[in-house]
Parts: C-alpha cells; structure tokens; sequence
C-alpha cells in the first residue's frame, strides 16, 4: 500500500492482554459465524440427533426394565432418559465427529497459511471451535433436550452446584475435545492424509467417552481406569454424570476437576505435537 | 529487507531400490541461493516447475525451515521468529486461500484485523484503497465460496495488505485470471511498487507479469540461481536480437546477403523475409534492402522474453 499509512507498521494502542482478548473473541466469533451460515444443516443435524435419541432412550430403558433392581449402572430411569437426551444435544456442542478441517488443510497444503498469521495455529483453531461450540448450545442443544422433555420428562437437578459444574464441564469438554481431535487431526502432517486415524477416532470415541452406552455399565475398574487414564469419558460421559447427579458431591466435584485436568494436558500436547511437526514440516504443492 | 546466504533446502525421498528395500536419496529444492533484496525492490523470482521458487519463499516466510544457510527477512530469522516476522509480511499464494470459505469477504478483513491487531483509523484507511483500487464493493458481502477467482484473487491481494507490511511474497498471483483480472492485479501492484514503500517479491509463469512489474529478475533452475539482473540483461546475455521483417514485392535476388544481419525465414515463395540483426542498426538493414528490391511493408519486432526464458530453461547443464 502506498502512502504513509504502509510506512509503519500500526499496532493498536491496547496491545497486551486486552488486545489478546479482542483477537480471541474476534476468532471465537468467526467460528460461530461459519457454522451460523448453514442453517438447513443446522435444522438436519438436529433432527438427526432427536432421531437417534429416540432409538437410544428405548434401547436404554429397556435394559433397565431387564436390570435386576431396574438401576443399570446406578441410573433409574429418568437419569437414563436425561443422560440419553442431554446427551445428543450434547454431541453436536462438543462437536465428536465430523471436525476435519485441521487435516484437509494440511493435505491441501492450505495450512501454510495458518501459518502465516502472527497467532499460534493452536490458539486460532481452539478460539474458532469455542465458537463452533457456542452455536451448537444454541441450535443444537436445545431441541432434543425438548423432545426429551415432552416424550420421557427428564430429571431435574437438586443440588444448587449442579448447573454451575455442569456449565463448566461443557468447557472442559469442549476443549477437551477439541484438543483430541486436533491430535488426530495433526497425524497428516506424517501421514498426509488422516482418514485412517479418523476413522478409528470415530468408533473409539464413540464407545469411550460414553456415547453408544453409560461407562458406568462396565465393570467399575474399568470405568475408573477409562476415566483415569484417558480423556475421553470427559468429553461426554462426565458432563451428563453431572447434570444426572450420578454420584455424590465430592466425586460430582471430582470428576470436572480430573475432567479439567485432561482437558489441560490434551491442548498441551497438540500444542507440542504443532510445534514438533513445523518442525519437520513440508508445506504439500506447489 | 531480504537477505539470504547460500540457503539450502534438502528433501530426504525413499525410492524402490528392490522388491522391499528403499534406499534413501537427498534431494535438494534449494541448492545455495544467496540474494540480497532491498526495500522497495519488485523482483521477479522465475523458473521451470519444480526449480525450487516456492521452497525458497517457504523458507523465506517462516513456514519451511532451510536445511543450511542464513537468512533474514525484515532482519528478523523467518522461522524461530515466525509470528513476529508474520506482522510484517504479506503474502498471497495464487493457489491457496486465506480467506474464510464460509464468511463474506467483509467478514473476512474484519478478522483480519483483529489477528494482526492494526489500528481501525489505518485498517479503514487500507480497506478504502484497496476497495477503490480492486473494485471490491460489489462482493463484499459474499461468502468466499461463491466468489470468482478473480474477485477472490483480489481479496487475497487486500487480505495480504490489511497490516501494512514492509515486503509482500506473490506466489503466482495471476494463475488462472482472465485478461482483465489480470491486468488489474498488475496495475495494482504497479501502484504499490510505485510507492517504494513495500518490497515485492514475486514468483510466477507469466512472463507479462515479470516484464510490466520488475525491474529486477532472478531466474533459478535445479536450485541455483541462473541469472540476477534486469531483463535486457538477461537479453544481453543470451544473444538475443531483434528481427526484422520485410514483405517484398519481388522476391530478393539469389545470393543476396545483407551484412551484420542473418537472413533466418523465407515464407510466400520469397516476399516475405526475415532477418535477425546481429551487429546492423534497424535503419541501415532497412537501406540496404531498399536497394535490392522493392520493400512493401515491414515491422522490427522485439526479442520476446518467453523465448529467452525457455532457452534458459531448456539449456543444457
């Protein structure tokens, strides 16, 4: 640009951790902008879910009508149809599947340009997810919480903690989630092409973070070695043990903190995987 | 601005050696470019596909680290100081975006100046021009997705400037426009070069782009430069010459030689001839053909460079 506008290069005055804040709200609602334009999406994606929560409330119900004692993994049935139906609301918030963009850019080379931008790609993904994450509480969490609530009637929590830790499980969650996907998603700058890491992404989550059935079914050594040892039943399993009040308040408390826990080491670690494979990195094409 | 000093890049590739054994064999991109680029500079980074031009502007931008050798953009070391090197850079990739897909162009430059934190009094500034100069009023308001190549070429050009950087890398920014899209991004970066506030630094095919826009031009083959200077230069030293082009009324008589010039094509049965000028002014060639026979019409035309360039490229090594 010529003139003296291009001369020097202008900072705004609030540089510092105001300006961060700008820059990360600014992403954050870039992402929500971007799942806000398909809204015929949005309305299928959620029908989908009310579908399936249907099939999934039955199956579940069903289990505990056969369970000794009618408690299957220690919910009744009106945990089991909430733990059902928050849960697919859920799904699309924490955003299991589907997220490919990291590896589509990377095969096309296009991430050179992530690259190109004075914020560490890791930063930028997460704030544009936040935001991913923000418009499907709004769109996608609230019709099958509804239709579960007038077909099943769902349970409604008794401690005064509950919502607040609820709340802040769905962050942690969130970014949880974010951070294993993005992991999974980074294998293509080695393998160039992260279908077959994605494709096992998808069955493993699906089982282990507490989706296609309540962890709490297993065995409970296995439960807690799930829950100890990897992130996954912190992307969904945790959260909806919390707002079902599955356990008492100390474990309830817990279980966000060991949640947070996971969520901080899994954004470490594509933090340190991003940095390992500029390292080695080879821009694809020309 | 630019400094580089025998900058390498080394590729490691497997190649099938027997039924399962690979071996391994090093490949290099890059092979020790050294260049110094000032500010304000245009320069034209050219060659053959696979010489090594996007490799070098890889390195030079931060997101490929050189296997050896040293380099300085803006004085700072492209790769360790990435994001700090990334304020005050611009580039335009011709076959990658930017931009969001999914958010209208505005949107776009919107972000984009809360990544690069720039003032909003200079963001606004910047905008107006390159809206002016590029025309970009009627799309910005659409989604990335739904735009042309050339209107989204010319977002990526505003994308690339939004920050005001001191040098903008264009890696082939003119790849698949049409005539007019490309005559406005020439005429475009025309303007900013003629600012001599930004160093421009461009790779490309188009040999149009390179004669319109930079005085200095650095061919590079197999990783090695070939030729640095401007583009008589590069004229200079590959002989080329001018021609001359003669239509005849009657064909030249048999033995006819014209001195300091090659008679080098002979088309309708002799009336038209032509002749390339090796040591003989395009006045006096035309003199002594006048006299021989009767000269209808004739042009001088130039060297073309797209020749010089591909005996360049096509030159044995």
């Amino acid at each position: 640009m010529s003139g003296t506008d291009a001369r020097v290069l202008t900072i705004s005055p609030g540089s510092g951790s105001r300006a961060s804040i700008a820059t990360f709200g600014a992403l954050v609602w870039s992402g929500f902008r971007r799942y806000a334009t398909y809204r015929q999406a949005t309305a299928a994606g959620a029908f989908t879910n009310i579908v399936f929560g249907f099939l999934r409330c039955y199956v579940l119900l069903a289990v505990a009508a056969g369970a000794p004692g009618g408690r299957p993994g220690g919910y009744d049935t009106e945990q089991l149809a909430t733990f059902v139906w928050v849960g697919q609301g859920l799904l699309a918030v924490v955003g299991i599947w589907g997220w490919t963009d990291l590896s589509d850019r990377i095969r096309t080379g296009d991430v050179a340009a992530d690259l190109l931008r004075p914020i560490p790609p890791v930063t930028a993904y997460l704030a544009a997810d936040l935001g991913r994450g923000l418009h499907g509480l709004l769109t996608r969490f609230v019709p099958p919480v509804v239709a579960g609530a007038v077909f099943f009637g769902l349970r409604e929590p008794e401690r005064w903690q509950t919502v607040p830790l609820f709340a802040l499980s769905i962050v942690f969650a969130v970014v949880g989630c974010f951070g294993c996907r993005y992991l999974v998603n980074a294998t293509a700058y080695w393998l160039h092409d992260a279908r077959g890491p994605l494709g096992f992404w998808t069955l493993a989550s699906g089982v282990l973070a507490g989706l296609y059935f309540p962890l709490r079914l297993l065995p409970d050594w296995l439960t807690v070695t799930l829950w100890v040892s990897t992130p996954l039943p912190g992307l969904l399993q945790t959260p909806l043990d919390v707002l079902v009040e599955r356990d008492g308040p100390a474990v309830q408390a817990g279980l966000v903190v060991l949640q947070a826990i996971w969520a901080m080491i899994i954004l470490k670690a594509a933090q340190i995987v991003q940095r390992r494979a500029e390292r080695k990195l080879m821009i694809q094409g020309g | 601005m630019i400094d580089m000093r025998d900058l390498r890049k080394d590729f490691v590739v497997r190649v099938k050696a027997g039924r399962l054994r690979r071996e391994k064999r090093t490949v290099s991109a890059v092979d020790g470019v050294s260049l110094a680029i000032e500010r304000g500079e245009m320069v034209g980074y050219i060659g053959p596909n696979g010489a090594g031009k996007s490799t070098t502007l890889k390195m030079l931008t931060g997101v490929l680290s050189p296997s050896s050798g040293d380099v300085r953009v803006c004085g700072l070391e492209p790769v360790p100081q990435r994001t700090k090197l990334a304020l005050r850079i611009g580039v335009v990739f011709g076959q990658r975006s930017q931009l969001w897909w999914d958010l209208p162009l505005g949107e776009s430059f919107r972000l984009l100046r809360h990544i690069y934190r720039v003032d909003p009094a200079a963001h606004r500034e910047r905008l107006k021009r390159c809206r002016e100069l590029l025309d970009l009023d009627e799309f910005m308001d659409t989604p990335v997705r739904q735009l042309s190549l050339g209107q989204r070429m010319r977002g990526e050009l505003t994308a690339a400037l939004l920050h005001g950087p001191e040098v903008l890398f264009l890696d082939e920014p003119t790849i698949g426009l049409d005539v007019v899209s490309k005559q406005a991004v020439r005429s475009f970066l025309g303007e900013l070069g003629r600012g001599g506030d930004v160093t421009l630094v461009l790779t490309t095919h188009d040999l149009a782009d390179i004669e319109r826009l930079c005085r200095r031009l650095v061919v590079i083959d197999h990783g090695r430069v070939v030729h640095d200077g401007t583009i008589e230069e590069l004229h200079a030293r590959y002989g080329s010459r001018r021609r001359l082009v003669v239509d005849l009324d009657t064909p030249l008589p048999p033995g006819f030689t014209l001195p300091g010039a090659t008679m080098t094509g002979t088309e309708a049965d002799g009336h038209r001839v032509t002749f390339t000028l090796d040591t003989i002014a395009a006045g006096a060639a035309v003199a002594g053909l006048v006299g021989a026979a009767a000269v209808r019409d004739l042009s001088v035309v130039e060297p073309d460079i797209e020749d010089v360039v591909a005996k360049l490229y096509t030159a044995p090594r």
